[in-house]
């Protein structure tokens, strides 16, 4: 969901730019001397400079961009709320998504419940907006609608559903998807929830 | 009502930072020292998500998280730049913060925290990680250059709070010999005009963090 965001902001500000697909099973040497740190997805190289973490990324992708398609508010106070929930997003709702599919029994129960709390959170954020950048698909917006690409994943394995708990916030992943920039992005989620079931499946976390 | 009030806790590396933030800017303010084991109504009000120091409060309006609120210190008040303008090095500067708090650092807390196999874990990953640090700080007198920016401040742990507590244990983690430009950024960095006014004592840090250290030290 991290490389996706990147590919949202680049389609939203209208830029072109190569891209090149890697293995996460068997890294390229070419990625790890971009991302000699962490050795992860997504790297931007602009101007041959490499720029890690997928928020990072898109926080210069508005900096430099910056006349076009504004991601983040002007005002202070707001793109600090935004900076805020992004953080939120990174920790909570990604950490409690990888323990769904990665555990079983009382551990997945408990990360399910911390799952949904979390975006609850995050609908109550929302409000009545369109979007969680006001009248405005926003950085935030690109930080959390990535991750609708694993919600099958999480309902499959967790058996539960999303809309049922978070129906807002599903009508806001629909208004997302009408845009192009997001629905060219995103993976497709039964083709990651197919490739997660197999992973449990390779690691034994069913038995 | 002072319009600008920080809830923080005297040896939290991470109010620490936005205090030196406020500092820089000429911001005044008014230091609400939180006791961690008994926390205020009021701080839970205003950080109801993580319930932690620092949460800043601008005229009425909470902001949590340390490296949100230094950013918002930065793009609110006139004054010397806390981050850097270039749009690369902005990204480089967030990318080292991110590193120093969820990498570094946690590593770096672990060795002191953590007993048993964890914690010997955690030594040995900080003694990794500390070498990318070493590399970065090589040849420059700061992290941000001549002067002290966003990264010196948010490497606070590694520039005093850590030399203290590794002391504590018996760590010898953060050493000349292992790490002899990080040491330099170190001296440095305590004996700054800014900084050194505005570090926490060693005694009384010494005394507060035994009651974080691992158990059995």
């Amino acid at each position: 969901m991290f490389g996706m965001r990147v590919r949202v902001a680049l389609a939203e500000k209208g830029i072109e730019y190569e891209r090149r697909e890697d293995n996460l099973a068997n890294k390229s040497q070419f990625l790890l001397e971009m991302n000699p740190i962490h050795k992860k997805v997504p790297v931007l190289i602009h101007n041959k400079k490499p720029i890690c973490e997928s928020l990072i990324i898109v926080q210069y992708i508005e900096e430099v961009w910056k006349d076009k398609s504004p991601l983040l508010p002007s005002d202070p106070y707001q793109r600090a709320q935004a900076r805020f929930w992004g953080d939120f997003i990174d920790k909570k709702v990604y950490e409690s998504g990888t323990k769904i599919w990665t555990t079983k029994g009382e551990e997945l129960e408990k990360a399910k419940k911390d799952f949904i709390e979390s975006l609850k959170l995050l609908e109550g954020e929302l409000g009545d907006e369109p979007y969680f950048g006001g009248e405005e698909f926003g950085y935030l917006d690109v930080a959390l609608i990535t991750f609708y690409s694993w919600f099958h994943a999480y309902e499959t394995i967790g058996d539960f559903s999303i809309e049922q708990h978070c129906p807002k916030l599903m009508e806001w992943v629909k208004r997302c998807m009408e845009r192009e920039s997001v629905s060219k992005s995103l993976g497709d989620p039964h083709k990651i929830c197919d490739f997660v079931l197999m992973l449990r499946k390779k690691y034994g976390i069913d038995q | 009502m002072a319009e600008v009030k920080l809830f923080g806790c005297w040896y939290s590396r991470f109010s620490w930072r936005v205090e030196m933030a406020l500092k820089l800017k000429g911001v005044e303010y008014e230091f609400i020292d939180e006791d961690l084991s008994n926390k205020s109504p009021l701080l839970l009000k205003y950080n109801p998500i993580h319930k932690k120091v620092p949460v800043l409060l601008h005229n009425g309006k909470p902001i949590a998280e340390s490296s949100v609120i230094i950013e918002y210190i930065d793009e609110t008040w006139e004054g010397p730049s806390i981050l850097p303008q270039d749009p690369y090095e902005r990204a480089m500067a967030r990318f080292w913060v991110k590193f120093i708090d969820e990498k570094c650092g946690v590593a770096m807390w672990k060795a002191f925290s953590s007993p048993g196999e964890e914690g010997e874990k955690a030594i040995e990953e900080a003694a990794q990680l500390l070498k990318y640090l070493e590399e970065e700080i090589k040849g420059k007198k700061f992290f941000g250059g001549e002067n002290i920016g966003l990264v010196d401040i948010s490497a606070n742990f590694i520039g005093y709070w850590f030399g203290i507590i590794q002391k504590i244990v018996g760590l010898e983690l953060l050493t000349k010999e292992k790490y002899p430009n990080l040491c330099e950024w170190i001296d440095g960095y305590i004996n700054h005009s800014f900084i050194k006014d505005n570090l926490p004592p060693k005694d009384k840090m010494t005394e507060a963090f035994k009651a974080y250290a691992r158990p059995g030290y």
